[in-house]
C-alpha cells in the first residue's frame, strides 16, 4: 500500500483509516517534512489512532498533551506547525474537527 | 422491546432523589424543568452551586465598551429556582459513581436516584505560561469574568492608539463566537471614539479560519476585512509576555501588542477530576450526545458547556439539551427508554457593531447556512446582519431571566433545528 493507491482528500487525509500501515505511515510523514519516524512519534501516533478508533474522535492537541505523556511543546517539536492535523494525517485518521 | 410511552404519561415510583450539580443555566432551567414535571411526593430536587451569583454571560460581552454592568447582570442563584428545589451554597469534593452518593466541601453527603453535571466550564490563564504574570489586568485582560470585564472596559476607555489584539487560546471555548463579537465591537467602539485610525487590530485563532464551520468562517472573514480586522489564524498561543507585549505560538511565531484581550484554556469544574470515571483529561464529561447521559453511568446526566457533546458551549445549547435532559431524567426514574431527541441545535446571535448582528443556526449534521430564520414576530436572516437581530440578541436577556430559565419554551424555537428557510451553499 502507498499514498498512491490509497484514497485520500484534498488535504491528503486517508478517507479509510482501515487502509493504513506503519509503512504507510512513513511514508506521509516524509511527504510532510517529517523525515523519520521516533520512538516520540510513534508513541503519539499510535495514541491517536488507538483513541481514534475507541471513541471516534481524534484528541485535541490539549488532551494529547495530557494523556500522551508528551508535552505540548514536545509536540510542537515532532509536528511542527500543528501537531494535531500532521499527527493524525500520519495516522492515517480523518482531520480533526475543531470544536464547534 | 416494548415502545417507550410517552413521557407525559410516565409515573415515578416512591420519593426520588434528584441532584443537580451547578445552578446556572443548564442546572436552573433543568432543575425548574423538573420540578414542574414531577410533584413533592415523586422527586426532591437538590441544587448544589459553590456561589449563589448567577450571572447572565452573554452580558460580559457588553460590559468592556460601557453597554452594559456587570452588577446588573448578576442576580441570586436561589431566586431563579422555584419553590419546592433545595438550594446547597457549597463546593462539590467529589461524586462517588459507585455509591451514587456526592460529597459537599461542607461535609454534607447527597445520595441520587439521579445526577445532572451543570457545572460548566472553568477558565484556566494559569495553563498558558506567563498569562497571569506580570502585566494581568493591566495590559492582559479577558471579559469572561465580571471582574475581567470590568477592568477591561477601564483599560479601553484609556486606549486611544496603539495594537489590539484579540487571542482565543485553544479550542473548546465558551460561546465561540464571543471573541470575534469582541473584535467587531472594538472596532465600532474605536471608530466612534474618532481613535479607530490610530488603533490596529488583530484577530488570533488557533483555527485555520475565522470560525470552525466552512460557509460562516467565510462570511465571518469577510466581515472581519470590511472592518479592517487583521486575521491570523493557526496561532496555537504557548506563552504571553504581558510586560514586554508579546505572544509567541508553540512553532515560535510571535505577535505584538499593546493591549491583550485573550480568551483562556477552559476545562471542567475542579471536582470532575476528583470524581473517578466521571470526566476526560480535561475536566469535561463524556456524554451522549442525543440522550445525554453520561457514558459514565446509566443514572448521570450532563448538559451545557460541562458535557462534551461535539456542538457549541453556548447557552442556546443549554436551553435545548435542558427540554431533552429533563424529560430523559424522568424516563431514567420510571424505568423507561431514553429518548435520543438532542439533535445538537444551537442558536446564536452575533453582534457586529453599529447596532446590527448576525444569527446563526445549526446542529450536529448541518452546518450554519444563510437563509431565514422563523420565530414568532416573523423571520430573522440568518448568516447576514441585521438590526432585527440585534435586537433579538437585546430581548434575549429579559427572556433569559422571564422565560428560559424558569424552563418555559421559546415560541417557534425548539430543541430541533429547523430546515424551513436555511439555503444549501459550499463554502468555496
Amino acid at each position: 500500500m502507498t499514498v498512491a493507491t490509497v484514497e485520500t482528500d484534498a488535504e491528503g487525509f486517508l478517507v479509510d483509516p482501515r487502509q493504513w500501515t506503519p509503512e504507510l505511515a512513513e511514508e506521509i510523514a516524509r511527504e510532510n517534512g517529517v523525515p523519520e519516524l521516533t520512538p516520540a512519534h510513534w508513541l503519539v501516533v499510535n495514541f491517536m489512532r488507538e483513541r481514534f478508533l475507541e471513541t471516534g474522535t481524534a484528541p485535541t492537541i490539549r488532551s494529547l498533551g495530557k494523556e500522551s505523556g508528551v508535552s505540548v511543546r514536545e509536540l510542537y517539536q515532532l509536528f511542527p506547525k500543528g501537531p494535531a492535523k500532521l499527527a493524525a494525517k500520519i495516522a492515517g485518521i480523518p482531520k480533526p474537527h475543531g470544536c464547534m | 422491546m416494548v415502545a417507550a410511552p410517552g413521557a407525559a404519561s410516565l409515573r415515578v415510583m416512591a420519593v426520588k432523589q434528584i441532584v443537580i450539580l451547578g445552578g446556572g443555566t443548564g442546572g436552573t432551567m433543568t432543575a425548574n424543568r423538573l420540578r414542574r414535571r414531577l410533584d413533592a411526593g415523586e422527586a426532591a430536587i437538590h441544587v448544589v452551586d459553590r456561589d449563589d451569583r448567577h450571572v447572565y454571560q452573554p452580558g460580559l460581552l457588553l460590559v468592556p465598551f460601557g453597554l452594559a454592568d456587570a452588577r446588573r447582570i448578576t442576580r441570586p442563584r436561589r431566586r431563579q429556582l422555584r419553590r419546592g428545589i433545595r438550594f446547597h451554597e457549597s463546593e462539590v469534593a467529589w461524586v462517588d459513581l459507585d455509591a451514587r452518593t456526592v460529597a459537599l466541601a461542607d461535609g454534607a453527603r447527597l445520595r441520587y436516584d439521579a445526577l445532572v453535571v451543570a457545572t460548566g466550564a472553568r477558565l484556566q490563564p494559569e495553563e498558558t505560561d506567563g498569562l497571569t504574570g506580570p502585566g494581568w489586568n493591566e495590559r492582559t485582560f479577558t471579559f469572561y469574568t465580571p471582574e475581567g470585564a470590568t477592568a477591561l472596559a477601564g483599560a479601553l476607555r484609556r486606549f486611544d492608539r496603539g495594537r489590539l489584539v484579540v487571542n482565543l487560546v485553544d479550542m473548546p471555548i465558551k460561546c465561540p463566537v464571543a471573541p470575534l463579537e469582541f473584535a467587531f465591537l472594538a472596532d465600532w467602539y474605536l471608530r466612534r471614539r474618532g481613535v479607530r485610525r490610530d488603533v490596529e487590530i488583530a484577530y488570533v485563532t488557533p483555527l485555520d479560519g475565522a470560525f470552525t464551520q466552512p460557509v460562516a468562517s467565510a462570511a465571518l472573514a469577510s466581515l472581519l476585512t470590511a472592518k479592517e480586522i487583521e486575521l491570523v489564524t493557526e496561532f496555537n498561543a504557548g506563552e504571553v509576555d504581558g510586560a514586554g507585549g508579546v505572544l509567541t505560538s508553540f512553532d515560535g511565531r510571535t505577535v505584538d501588542f499593546d493591549l491583550l484581550v485573550t480568551v483562556p484554556l477552559h476545562g471542567g469544574a475542579a471536582y470532575v477530576a476528583r470524581s473517578p470515571r466521571l470526566g476526560d483529561a480535561l475536566g469535561f464529561v463524556p456524554t451522549k450526545r442525543d440522550t445525554l447521559q453520561t457514558l459514565a453511568d446509566p443514572s448521570v446526566f450532563a448538559l451545557g458547556d460541562a458535557a462534551d457533546v461535539p456542538t457549541s458551549k453556548a447557552g442556546s445549547v443549554t436551553h435545548f439539551e435542558a427540554e431533552v435532559l429533563a424529560d430523559n431524567v424522568v424516563r431514567h426514574l420510571a424505568g423507561a427508554t431514553l429518548d435520543p431527541a438532542y439533535d445538537g441545535h444551537a442558536n446564536c446571535f452575533v453582534e457586529t457593531g453599529f447596532r446590527k448582528a448576525l444569527l446563526i443556526d445549526f446542529n450536529y449534521a448541518t452546518e450554519p447556512l444563510p437563509g431565514r430564520f422563523p420565530t414568532a414576530v416573523g423571520p430573522l436572516s440568518l448568516l447576514h446582519e441585521s438590526y432585527l437581530n440585534h435586537l433579538g440578541k437585546l430581548a434575549l436577556q429579559w427572556a433569559y431571566w422571564h422565560v428560559l430559565l424558569p424552563g418555559h419554551d421559546l415560541p417557534l424555537v425548539g430543541a430541533r433545528m429547523p430546515t424551513a428557510g436555511k439555503k444549501e451553499v459550499t463554502a468555496r
